[in-house]
């Protein structure tokens, strides 16, 4: 049994007028992931980004090992990795360099030899030194993964992180992912694709919650 | 793998390499900046004549005018394309406080706009006329003054980030903002051609970049933060 680590009561939002969910309580532990599930407007990304600490929600309270998480502090920065819908990777610099600068953001340093191990397990190796602009929309959600899995960040939050990947690239995904939780960390992740994960996984379908 | 102190002057430094590789890597829009400034100063003495005097009585204003403008048809630069490619919402979720990395960046902004345009502004001086100790002072004044107009710029275009029609809107507002900054630019170098004492002009311009230095990072993180919300 273990105890939940990240846990959201009485979440509530509104966008634009509309309410997107109300009174939402779900709770994410270690080694488990938590799927979100809704049709497109759904408040998927925005429960995402309410997570992240980039939208305020307006009712509810967010804890982590009991807890609150004020919206911008230290410990809520510290242990949370969010890759949205846009990849964040600038056109002109090469695959290597975004992967270095999105980690340095993050706090952290790579050595040359774990970085050249991450992209050639997402199949970037090849490709590192072009530029960004030369990848293609796939090639470019890999790099995210490779920052998957040279980050230490104990929760992810993944925005759709499928879009644009081949069959090839989902069961990367889905491993990386298993990876990550056997260690112990925690994900929410938003899609529409039915993925295998091995570890718990549990659902939450905003569609019912509004 | 390691992790790195999450310090201010690690995130400032961050930022500011980050932004300076992006500005060499498009080399285009930084020369493009500098040839307008160029041009714009070089349209005067075409326009009013060769009239020496005349030259010598304008050039600061001219030359405080055009790199202000020039400045401002960079601002766009500094958060539209982090804005647009979702690398704004990375940053502002990092580990480092948001103040500090726009700090980096506004830094980064004066390297590739200001900086530039204070070293090429005395072989433009010499169309005016200008000595070597007017043009001593111009320098001195534009790499004091170009300082403030980079960070009163981030803070307009920060706070118009999402909106449609933005760079105009950004200009509209800061351009208001910039006139102490060029009166005393311009007043300096005035007043050392007059005789007169123009230190008093620099200081009030050092004030002016110390004031900005604490404020508009601050400033600027906030207008990001609402912008992303």
């Amino acid at each position: 049994m273990t105890e939940p680590s990240l846990q959201a009561k009485n979440l509530t939002l509104t966008r634009g007028g509309r309410l997107l969910f109300a009174n939402l309580d779900f709770s994410i532990a270690r080694g488990e992931a938590l799927v979100l599930r809704g049709a497109n407007g759904s408040g998927k990304t925005s429960l995402l980004r309410v997570l992240a600490g980039l939208t305020m929600a307006d009712d509810g309270v967010i804890s982590w090992d009991d807890a609150p998480w004020k919206s911008a502090s230290s410990v809520r920065r510290a242990n949370v990795l969010y890759l949205g819908h846009a990849n964040a990777l600038k056109d002109e610099l090469t695959a290597a360099e975004n992967l270095a600068d999105g980690l340095g953001f993050d706090g952290m340093t790579i050595s040359a030899e774990n970085q050249h191990r991450a992209l050639e397990r997402v199949g970037l190796m090849a490709r590192r030194d072009l530029p960004a602009r030369r990848l293609s929309q796939g090639q470019k959600r890999r790099i995210g993964l490779a920052r998957l899995l040279l980050t230490q960040k104990p929760l992810w939050l993944l925005d759709e992180p499928t879009n644009a990947l081949d069959a090839d690239g989902v069961a990367l995904f889905t491993d990386i992912v298993d990876e990550h939780l056997a260690r112990g960390g925690m994900a929410c992740i938003a899609t529409h694709l039915t993925m295998q994960i091995h570890a718990p996984v549990r659902e939450l379908n905003l569609a019912e919650s509004a | 793998m390691a992790n790195v102190a999450i310090s201010p002057e690690n995130g400032v430094l961050l930022a500011f390499r980050r932004d300076l590789r992006l500005a060499v890597r498009s080399k285009g829009e930084v020369i493009q900046a500098m040839v307008f400034f160029v041009m714009v100063v070089s349209l005067f003495p075409l326009a009013v004549g060769a009239e020496s005097a005349l030259l010598k009585r304008i050039a600061p204003g001219v030359m405080w005018v055009a790199a202000l403008l020039s400045v401002l048809l960079t601002l766009p630069r500094i958060f539209a394309n982090d804005y647009a490619d979702g690398t704004l919402e990375q940053l502002a979720i990092s580990p480092y406080p948001m103040a500090v990395i726009v700090a980096g960046k506004m830094l980064a902004h004066w390297f590739t706009t200001g900086l530039p345009l204070a070293i090429v502004a005395p072989v433009l001086g010499l169309q005016f006329g200008l000595g070597a100790h007017e043009l001593g002072v111009i320098v001195l004044s534009l790499m004091l003054g170009t300082p403030v107009l980079s960070m009163i710029g981030a803070v307009g275009a920060a706070l118009t980030l999402g909106v449609r029609g933005g760079s105009i809107l950004t200009a509209l507002l800061v351009l208001p903002l910039y006139i102490p900054v060029l009166i005393f630019g311009a007043g300096a170098a005035e007043a050392s051609m007059a005789g007169i004492d123009y230190t008093a002009n620099l200081s009030l311009l050092g004030a002016g970049l110390l004031l900005g230095a604490l404020a508009s990072p601050l400033a600027v993180a906030a207008a990001v933060k609402i912008a992303l919300d």
